[in-house]
């Protein structure tokens, strides 16, 4: 586990170009759609998660109990996957495990680790090979959501994402992968 | 045949076997049906886990291990264990491998099979786990090809009825890949063969063509796969009443086939073969059936390691 938690000091309220800032005035008559939340001193981004899968996410990283910031942005315009979402949480590196269950979810994310508010290190996402555990098994007679096992799945497509479940070997379409 | 070990092995699926070891099963069954061995299994017992009901598949391992001196124990329906009072079936496996050399278990949740391998140390031998694998079914299928043929190599096979729930028809689909067959799935659209079967077959290159008409395919085919459209697998009685008599084989359809064409059936049928064919040399569902024997014999001899 790699996790994080440092009690910084926010920044004073001062300007500072990293901060909220409040959407700028329409200039020249076209509204500025550029929208930007809290930036963090420490901790990671993990930007380009789909709209739909922002909340899996917060629940894969289970950012409900995280006591530091967290801002989180959805339903912003992406040029990549259409709508996208951006989480930013402060005082918490991912651990190895977390990105490869992020990567199922959300395939193209990418993932910034942030220090002193500089990104000193941006990467891609990759599915992994196996998964276990997370996420669980669309078919409602697999044994797995009957009985207390945890779930395993090998990774055997990985754009679009499509996984093996382990026991009734089912093969789960990206549209079709939920957290238990 | 160097390097095939079976001594201690799960049979669960039929996608864990290669063409080499499913052919090295298929020998072994000839040896048990040319050569019986009745004191094979003397001092063995195995135990027969049927939460779901069967007759042939029950019937045949429990022939199969008492023809090689072996004993059984076991249940004939769910109902009758402690899973009814709550029991999670990992406990229930754990304590029958306790009394027991090999486990044949048959469960309606698909993985059930795979879960009790995990919880055993002991082999288990998947009997049927809901509508994903019935691996022993599968080798039986493969020992009647290729006895009534002559080989497995190459074969044309028309695929029949319910392909979407038939795990029959799955298993033997994955299994014949291995032999560059040729493939025909006849059903109506609603029970046609699922998509990742037939990705999967596609992966492995395996020619292949889907229609709902069956004198189409038939003049192609070296073997007719008929399989029951499963009343038991319908959530809407409506739905079943819709498919149940969709298609009726019977000694008509010879009339537009090879002459050397079998007919294979993994039974019980219902109403798809009419009875009027079972006095033809093509219906082969009946001899197909009592190769469980042999076939069954080799799996069962072969995880305990009492053949190699």
């Amino acid at each position: 586990m790699t996790t994080k938690q440092k009690n910084h000091k926010k920044p004073a309220k001062k300007a500072s170009p990293r901060n909220w800032q409040a959407p700028t005035k329409p200039s020249s008559g076209v509204q500025n759609k550029e929208i930007r939340i809290t930036a963090i001193k420490d901790g990671t981004v993990i930007d380009h998660v789909p709209a739909a899968k922002v909340f899996d996410v917060v629940e894969i990283l289970n950012l409900k109990s995280h006591k530091d910031v967290v801002s989180i942005a959805t339903n912003l315009d992406s040029k990549k996957i259409g709508k996208k979402g951006i989480l930013k949480v402060a005082g918490r590196e991912l651990t190895k495990k977390e990105v490869d269950e992020i990567s199922v979810v959300a395939p193209q994310a990418t993932i910034n680790i942030i220090k002193d508010f500089k990104v000193k290190e941006k990467s891609k996402v990759e599915v992994p090979q196996q998964l276990t555990a997370v996420f669980r098994c669309s078919n409602p007679k697999c044994i797995t959501n009957l009985q207390p096992i945890a779930t395993s799945f090998s990774i055997i497509a990985k754009n679009p994402v499509k996984a093996l479940c382990f026991y009734c070997e089912r093969v789960m379409g990206a549209e079709e992968i939920q957290l238990r | 045949m160097g390097g095939i070990v079976f001594k201690g092995r799960d049979i669960i699926s039929i996608r864990d076997f290669s063409g080499e070891e499913l052919l090295y099963v298929l020998s072994i069954a000839r040896r048990m049906e040319q050569r019986p061995q009745p004191a094979l299994m003397k001092g063995r017992i195995m135990a027969s886990m049927f939460f779901e009901p069967s007759t042939r598949t029950r019937l045949s391992f429990t022939a199969a291990m008492k023809r090689m001196g072996g004993d059984t124990i076991g249940f004939a329906k769910g109902e009758v264990t402690s899973t009814k009072k709550g029991e999670t079936l990992w406990d229930t496996v754990k304590m029958i491998e306790a009394y027991s050399d090999v486990i044949v278990i048959r469960h309606s949740l698909e993985g059930a099979a795979r879960l009790s391998a995990e919880a055993a140390s002991i082999p288990v031998i998947n009997a049927g786990d809901g509508t994903n694998q019935h691996p022993t079914q599968t080798m039986i299928d493969l020992y009647t090809i290729q006895k009534e043929i002559g080989k497995l190599d190459g074969i044309t096979i028309g695929f029949l009825g319910d392909l979407k729930y038939g795990r029959t028809v799955h298993s033997l689909a994955i299994a014949l890949s291995h032999f560059k067959a040729k493939m025909y799935f006849i059903s109506p659209t609603a029970l046609k063969m699922p998509e990742y079967y037939l990705d999967e077959l596609e992966q492995k290159r395996v020619t292949f063509h889907e229609t709902d008409d069956v004198l189409k395919a038939l003049k192609h085919l070296d073997v007719l796969y008929v399989t029951r459209i499963q009343q038991e697998r319908f959530a809407d009685p409506l739905e079943y009443e819709k498919f149940k008599n969709v298609y009726k084989v019977g000694p008509d359809i010879l009339n537009g086939a090879k002459k050397s064409l079998i007919v294979l059936h993994p039974l019980p049928r219902v109403g798809e073969i009419d009875p009027a064919l079972d006095e033809f040399p093509n219906a082969a569902y009946f001899r197909q059936a009592a190769n469980g024997i042999p076939v069954r014999q080799a799996v069962l001899s072969l995880v305990l390691g009492a053949v190699k």
